[in-house]
C-alpha cells in the first residue's frame, strides 16, 4: 500500500489535534509515515502510532528552533526523499502552509492549501476547498509531482487507529537558505485556560457591540459554561478590547466548530470568510437586518447584555 | 546606496461583489469589479515608511494580472511608489501560485532589488504562501508574516505572531518580506498623490521579456487541476426570534435541542 507522509505539529511533544485529524485523512489515501521535527519528536510517537501512523520519522537539531521555516523544509525534503510518498500532508497554519509551499517547489509538485475534506481519486487525491468567503467550494487535485497538501482543523474526526508507529531517525543536511532567517527571541503565548481556538468544538464570539473590554466578560462566562474558546471580531481586536489572537476572520484565524455563537457581530464578509463553515451557527444582535442573520441557525434579535447572561444562566442551571 | 524596494501587489475581485468562476473553472474577472488586494494596501504602505527611513529609495511596484490589473498599480502609485511594472500575457489565464512566483521571480530580478515587500495573503486565492515560495525562488531570506517591521543597515528585523509564539526575525537584505495587517493602517492616497500617480511610469511586460515559456504557466503549466466548482448551497433559513425577556431561555431551549448543552 502506498505510504502517505504527514507532517506533524506538536509543541515539545504534544501533538495538535488538527495532526490527529490529518491522520484519519491520511489512512483513506494510504499508510501515514509520520514526520515530527523539534525537541520532543520522539514523545509524539506513542500517539501517532495510536492514531494510524506505520512509522514515525524524527529528527532533532538547534536548527528547527533557531532559524524561521527553511530548515524544516529541508527536514521535509529529505523524509521525501527517504520515503517516496503518494501525497504530502500538513495541517494548516501560518507556518506549515509556508513549509508545504517551498517544498512543492522544490520538489516540482503541485500544492493545494486550506483543504475541508480529501479522498481518493483515480488521478491521486481530490481536496475539497472553501473559497471566497467558503461562497464556493471546489474540488481540485495535483496534476505534477507529489500532491501536497494542507488541511484545515476541523476537517475530519480524531479516530483511533492503532499501528506500529515504529520510530526512526531521520538524517537532515541543511542547505544554504536554512540560517537565511535567525529567531532571534520567541515569548510563548500565554495559555488562556481555554481551548485552542482553531480547534474548539465551540467558538462564543463578541464583536463591536459588547462594546468595551470589560465587557467581554459576559462573553467569557458563556465560554466558560460550554467549555468553548472565545473569538472577537476584528473591530474588537482593533479596539483592544480582546487580543488579536482570538480575532476570527480573513485576517485573523479560521475555525470550522460544531457550533458558533457571534454577539454584537454584524456579520461582514470578512468575518464570515473564517466561520461560515461551522456547523451550527447562532447570533445575537439588536439589529434584525444584521447580515449575520443570513447564516444564522438560530438567532435572537436583541440586547445582547440582557439575552447572552441569561443564556449562561441557563446553561448552568440545566447542566446542574 | 540606494535601497531598491519591490512590492507585489495583487489585482483582485471585489469580496464586497459577487464572485465566482467561470466556465473553465478560473475565476471570472468579467462579472465583478475588480481592486488592489486591501491587504496589499498594507505592504506598500511599510514600503513607504521603510523608504522614508532610509537615504535613498526607490519603491517598485509590480503586478502581475490582466490589463484591469493597471488600476491596482495606480492606486499603488498614488499612495507614494515612484514606479511600477506590469506582467500581462494572455498565456497567463489560469496561472497556479508556482507559475505566479516563477513571473513574479523573473520580473524582480529584471528590476533589481534589495528588498521585496508582499501582503500577508491575496483576498481571493488567499493562499498565504507566495512571499516563501518567491523568498525560495530568488534564494533570499524570508521574513514573513510580520506585524513590525524595520530595515536597518542592510538588516531587516521584525516581529511574526504565530500560533503559540510571538518571534522577533532578523535577516540581511536582501530578502523577501510579507507584512499583516497588524503592521500599520495604510495611508489614503491624497489629491496630489492621485494626479502626480498620472505621471509615473508603468512599464509593461510580457512572457517573452522575461523568458518565460507559455506551458511554465497558465493552466498548460498549472500543477493542480480545479475539478469543480460549486457555489454553497443557501444556508436553510435559520428560526429568528425576537427577545422580549425570555431570548436566552429560548437560544438555551435551541442549544439543548441540538445536543450542545
Ligand atoms: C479561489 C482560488 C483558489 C486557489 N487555489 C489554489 C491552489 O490550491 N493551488 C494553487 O497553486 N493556486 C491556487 N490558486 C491560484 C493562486 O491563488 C494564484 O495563482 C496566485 O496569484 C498566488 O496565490 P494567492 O493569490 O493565494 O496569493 P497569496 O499567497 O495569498 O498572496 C500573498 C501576496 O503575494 C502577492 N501576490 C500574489 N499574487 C500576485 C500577483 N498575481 N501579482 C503580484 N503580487 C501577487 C501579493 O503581495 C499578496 O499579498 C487559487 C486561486 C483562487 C482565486
Ligand atoms: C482587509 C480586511 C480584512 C479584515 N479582516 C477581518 C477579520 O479577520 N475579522 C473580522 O471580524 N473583520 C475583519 N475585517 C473587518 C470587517 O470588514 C468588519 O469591519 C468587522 O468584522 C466588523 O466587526 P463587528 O461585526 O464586530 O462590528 P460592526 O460591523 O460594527 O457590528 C457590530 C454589531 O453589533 C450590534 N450591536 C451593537 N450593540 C449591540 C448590543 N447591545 N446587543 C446586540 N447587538 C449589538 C450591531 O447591531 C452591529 O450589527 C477586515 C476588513 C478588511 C478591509
Amino acid at each position: 500500500m502506498a505510504e502517505v507522509l504527514v507532517y506533524v505539529d506538536h509543541v515539545d511533544g504534544a501533538v495538535r489535534k488538527p495532526t490527529l485529524e490529518l491522520l484519519t485523512l491520511a489512512r483513506r489515501l494510504g499508510e501515514p509515515v509520520a514526520l515530527a521535527l523539534g525537541p520532543g519528536a520522539e514523545a509524539t510517537a506513542a500517539v501517532l502510532a495510536e492514531h494510524g501512523a506505520v512509522k514515525v520519522l524524527t529528527a532533532d537539531a538547534p536548527e528547527f528552533a533557531d532559524y524561521l521555516v527553511v530548515p524544516k523544509v529541508d527536514a521535509l525534503q529529505a523524509a521525501h526523499a527517504a520515503v517516496s510518498p503518494a501525497a504530502v500532508l500538513l495541517p494548516s497554519s501560518a507556518e506549515t502552509k509556508e513549509i508545504a509551499a517551498r517544498f512543492a517547489l522544490r520538489t516540482g509538485s503541485g500544492l493545494i492549501t486550506d483543504a475541508t475534506d480529501l479522498e481518493a481519486g483515480d488521478d491521486g487525491p481530490v481536496a475539497t476547498q472553501a473559497v471566497f468567503a467558503a461562497a464556493y467550494t471546489t474540488t481540485s487535485r495535483v496534476s505534477q509531482g507529489t500532491p501536497v497538501i494542507t488541511v484545515k482543523p476541523n476537517s475530519a474526526p480524531v479516530e483511533a487507529a492503532p499501528a506500529a508507529g515504529a520510530v526512526e531517525a531521520l538524517t537532515v543536511t541543511f542547505g544554504e537558505l536554512a540560517t537565511g532567517t535567525k529567531v532571534v527571541s520567541r515569548t510563548p503565548r500565554e495559555s488562556t485556560g481555554r481551548p485552542e481556538l482553531t480547534e474548539a468544538a465551540i467558538v462564543v464570539s463578541g464583536g463591536r457591540g459588547v462594546n468595551g473590554a470589560e465587557n467581554f466578560g459576559i462573553i467569557e462566562a458563556l465560554a466558560d459554561s460550554l467549555g468553548a474558546a472565545v473569538g472577537a471580531s476584528r473591530a474588537a481586536v482593533d479596539a483592544g478590547w480582546y487580543p488579536h489572537a482570538s480575532q476570527v476572520g480573513q485576517t485573523g484565524k479560521s475555525v470550522a466548530p460544531q457550533l458558533y455563537i457571534a454577539s454584537g457581530i454584524s456579520g461582514a464578509i470578512q468575518h464570515r470568510a473564517g466561520m461560515q463553515t461551522s456547523k451550527t451557527i447562532v447570533a445575537v444582535n439588536k439589529d434584525a437586518e444584521a447580515p449575520i442573520f443570513d447564516l444564522v441557525d438560530y438567532g435572537v434579535v436583541g440586547d445582547l447584555f440582557d439575552v447572552v447572561p441569561q443564556l449562561t444562566e441557563e446553561i448552568k442551571n440545566r447542566k446542574g | 546606496m540606494s535601497l531598491r524596494i519591490v512590492v507585489c501587489v495583487k489585482y483582485v475581485p471585489d469580496a464586497t461583489g459577487d464572485r465566482s468562476f467561470a466556465d473553465d473553472l478560473t475565476v471570472d474577472r468579467d462579472d465583478v469589479d475588480g481592486l488592489l488586494s486591501e491587504l496589499d494596501e498594507y505592504a506598500v504602505e511599510q514600503a513607504l515608511q521603510i523608504a522614508d527611513e532610509a537615504d535613498d529609495a526607490e519603491i517598485t511596484v509590480l503586478t502581475v494580472g490582466p490589463e484591469d490589473a493597471k488600476d491596482a498599480l495606480r492606486k499603488a502609485l498614488s499612495m507614494g511608489a515612484d514606479k511600477a511594472i506590469h506582467v500581462e500575457d494572455d498565456d497567463l489565464h489560469g496561472t497556479d501560485v508556482i507559475g505566479t512566483s516563477l513571473v513574479l521571480a523573473k520580473a524582480i530580478e529584471r528590476a533589481g532589488y534589495d528588498l521585496v515587500i508582499t501582503g500577508m495573503a491575496s483576498t481571493d486565492g488567499a493562499m498565504g504562501v507566495l512571499p516563501a515560495v518567491l523568498a525560495e525562488r530568488l534564494g533570499v531570506p524570508q521574513v514573513t508574516l510580520l506585524s513590525e517591521v524595520k530595515v536597518e543597515d542592510g538588516t531587516v528585523t521584525g516581529r511574526r505572531d504565530g500560533d503559540t509564539a510571538s518571534e522577533r526575525l532578523e535577516a540581511s537584505l536582501p530578502a523577501v518580506v510579507s507584512v499583516t495587517d497588524q503592521s500599520g493602517e495604510a495611508r489614503y492616497p491624497s489629491f496630489k498623490g492621485i494626479m502626480a500617480a498620472k505621471k509615473k511610469p508603468v512599464e509593461a511586460l510580457d512572457l517573452s521579456d522575461l523568458g518565460i515559456e507559455a506551458d511554465e504557466v497558465g493552466l498548460a503549466g498549472a500543477r493542480t487541476v480545479v475539478v469543480s466548482a460549486a457555489e454553497r448551497p443557501a444556508r436553510t433559513a435559520g428560526t429568528i426570534v425576537k427577545d422580549e425577556g425570555e431570548g436566552g431561555k429560548q437560544l438555551a431551549e435551541f442549544l439543548a435541542g441540538q445536543k450542545f448543552i
